[in-house]
């Protein structure tokens, strides 16, 4: 293998880890019964705090301990993008309000903030997570190279997604977890504390969205710019999650394929030396988005299957399974 | 509940108005700067002159009729944040026909929105076949939707209609393809105000009295039961959407014909998802958009000089908006708790271990 495919591929998994954590972070409260609509302004907002936050850590430190920086930065960000689920699952919980009106407006309102705040450190050079290879490790053939020298939020994510799947599939608490998310008064007879249930993985989800924005300004965008740069992913991080069924597999497969789709076009296009101006290739993840939720939504997976020979169909069905948590978006009152 | 005292309505008709307002007072002196200055640099800036008061009132206009568009999808129970989009098709079609179309001068802007309508409509329209028959939810369908019509107008004006003595966008059009001013003072399109108020009339007239109009609310309330008394749903969603692209297209077309005269990039300004705040404050109230609306063009057109004078980022609007509404509702739901708890006291109904869960509509239907 080239090793210019090497590093293209390599810088894929780096770019798609922020998409990675923060659509894991919807998964989790989505498959608790709640909406978080508010991504794109919770990753903005988070990518600014947080590197506003890793910058005047690292500036009043005299730059002596840069890891201290950023563990301030990432910890601010995952604050913010707390704070904002918590918004959501509390005036959805306690003030029966509409998840998908209050999602949309902090949407709005993160990155109207992050703008506005954001002014004193625009265009500033901060703090950078930087690589990190593993020893041993990254001597393997083809995948070391692609896997295992990258920063240590992208490890976090390899470990992140094996985490959430186990913690939703394989233990008692993940069987409550879902069970609050498809059939809440079950849940309750049961013994499950359904609101606090949700409060707890919204809290923990919204951390996750805002560490995903911490990882564009302090690593895969390097620094704060407005317009923001990471503009639009949290709305492509949100269709990811619907592309990967609510299934913490499919949902980073998802991640992955979008980002080479993306890098592939950027590499096609500057190759092929096609006279196709820059702002088209701003178009491609909005189309692939359409296509792709067409493909999942619209029946046309299913239809598709039925050519397959049945036990290839049984065990596709299973994985491509796609009904959304049941109470998605619904209340629950224990009266 | 109606028997609610006026004190309560009035505090909480008060206290979120106050509450956003020390929310942004309090940002404002984070920054490093004075609110009092802030407020009376937004008053100027919106009435200091004819002029500026002229620039709010065509900003009023397009984010009338943006919100009067999403009145008609709200009321089928639709998330329509492709509006947006609409205004840029709208403006898109418009400048076509402003700067191509041989038609003598009388019908050159008649005709220009009315392609500019068609335009819009086509945008909604595509929306809801996404929705209706793809089983794509509007606000995906409309968000990507919304990216492509600005990459499409920007491919357009850099592409095809692009002027090479102008980088902010097309050639400015020919006199006769733009909408006139009242006075030179009064820099408002007279024609452009009448169309708004008519539509306005119009749509609160088609809401409340017409049989298209209840069929949209039995959708929106609950378009499984509907459909099954035999109300047309995917019809009813389809008319919403593509009316309510018609009506911004009409927006759309005012932003160039008269608020720009050519066609440039981000030409709606973000107006589409102001006009989706003005809705979640008015909820279906079609007689509020207009005054809502006003006060939020207010806004918008009194930041023009926070940059200059105050050098703080005009994005301080946003915020305030976004607050307002964001408190608006909180208390909305904080009023309605409070409600519920003294409903509770008053009738003993014997307490028996129910739990429901309320299927309100909700994203979750993404996939349905």
């Amino acid at each position: 293998m080239s090793d210019e495919l090497l590093n293209t591929l390599s810088s894929i998994i780096a770019n798609a880890t922020p998409l990675v954590i923060a659509s894991l972070g919807e998964t989790i409260t989505e498959r608790v019964g709640v909406v978080n609509l508010s991504l794109d302004g919770s990753i903005i907002l988070s990518a600014m705090v947080g590197f506003a936050a890793a910058l005047a850590t690292h500036n009043a430190l005299a730059k002596a301990n840069p890891d201290l920086a950023l563990a301030v930065g990432l910890l601010a960000a995952m604050l913010v993008g707390m704070i904002i689920a918590l918004i959501v699952a509390a005036a959805g919980i306690e003030l029966k309000q509409d998840q998908v009106a209050i999602g949309f407006i902090l949407t709005l309102l993160g990155a109207h903030l992050a703008t506005f705040l954001g002014e004193p450190v625009a265009r500033q050079v901060g703090p950078q997570i930087i690589k990190a290879p593993i020893p041993i490790l990254q001597d393997i053939p083809i995948l070391g190279p692609i896997f295992f020298r990258q920063t240590i939020l992208v490890y976090f994510s390899y470990i992140l997604v094996i985490g959430i799947w186990y913690w939703l599939f394989r233990t008692r608490q993940g069987l409550a977890l879902r069970a609050v998310g498809e059939r809440p008064t079950t849940a309750f007879a049961r013994g499950t504390k359904v609101n606090r249930t949700r409060y707890i993985y919204v809290a923990v989800g919204g951390a996750l969205v805002g560490l995903a924005g911490a990882a564009y300004s302090l690593s895969v965008k390097a620094g704060w710019t407005t317009p923001p740069s990471m503009e639009g992913d949290g709305w492509i991080a949100l269709a990811i999650v619907i592309f990967g069924g609510w299934h913490p597999f499919r949902v980073v497969l998802g991640a992955y394929l979008f980002a080479a789709l993306r890098a592939f076009a950027t590499v096609f296009q500057r190759s092929a030396n096609l006279d196709i101006p820059v702002v088209i290739l701003n178009g491609i993840p909005w189309v692939l988005m359409i296509i792709t939720l067409v493909l999942v939504s619209s029946g046309a997976i299913e239809r598709l299957l039925q050519v397959l020979p049945k036990p290839v169909q049984k065990f596709s069905r299973n994985f491509l399974r796609s009904d959304p948590p049941a109470a998605l978006g619904t209340r629950f009152d224990a009266e | 509940m109606k028997d609610q005292s006026l004190r309560t309505r009035l505090i909480f008709g008060v206290a979120p108005i106050l509450v956003s307002l020390l929310v942004t007072a309090l940002l404002i002196i984070l920054v490093g700067s004075d609110p009092i200055a802030v407020a009376s640099k937004l008053w100027s800036g919106a009435f200091a002159d004819l002029l500026s008061a002229s620039n709010v009132v065509n900003l009023w206009i397009p984010l009338t009729l943006a919100a009067i568009g999403l009145v008609v999808t709200f009321t089928a129970g639709l998330w329509n944040i492709g509006v947006d989009c609409q205004i840029v098709m709208g403006a898109v079609f418009a400048s076509g026909v402003a700067l191509y179309w041989p038609i003598p001068p009388p019908f050159l802007v008649p005709v220009a929105i009315i392609v500019a309508m068609i335009g819009g409509a086509i945008w909604g329209m595509l929306v809801g076949v996404l929705k209706v028959y793809l089983g794509v939810h509007e606000i995906f369908g409309g968000v990507a939707l919304n990216a492509l019509a600005n990459v499409i107008a920007i491919t357009i004006i850099t592409g095809p209609w692009k002027d090479p003595s102008n980088s902010r966008g097309t050639a400015p059009f020919a006199l006769d393809a733009l909408l006139t001013p009242i006075s030179r003072e009064v820099n408002v399109s007279l024609l452009a105000f009448l169309i708004t108020v008519a539509v306005v009339i119009i749509i609160w007239l088609a809401l409340r009295g017409t049989r298209w109009g209840l069929q949209l609310k039995a959708t929106g309330k609950n378009a499984r039961s509907a459909l099954l008394l035999g109300v047309p749903t995917s019809r009813s969603t389809l008319s919403a959407f593509m009316l309510c692209g018609l009506i911004a297209g009409i927006a759309g077309a005012h932003r160039v014909l008269f608020t720009f005269g050519n066609l440039r990039p981000l030409v709606s300004g973000g107006i589409g998802f102001l006009a989706l705040l003005v809705v979640l404050l008015v909820s279906m109230r079609v007689l509020w958009v207009p005054i809502i609306a006003f006060i939020f063009a207010t806004l918008l057109g009194g930041s023009a000089k926070l940059k200059i004078d105050l050098r703080l980022d005009a994005s301080l609007v946003g915020v305030m908006q976004d607050t307002v509404v964001l408190v608006v509702l909180l208390f909305n739901g904080l009023r309605q708790r409070l409600q519920d708890r003294r409903a509770k006291a008053e009738t003993p109904i014997p307490m028996s271990i129910t739990a429901t869960v309320d299927n309100q509509r909700a994203i979750g239907d993404v996939t349905e």
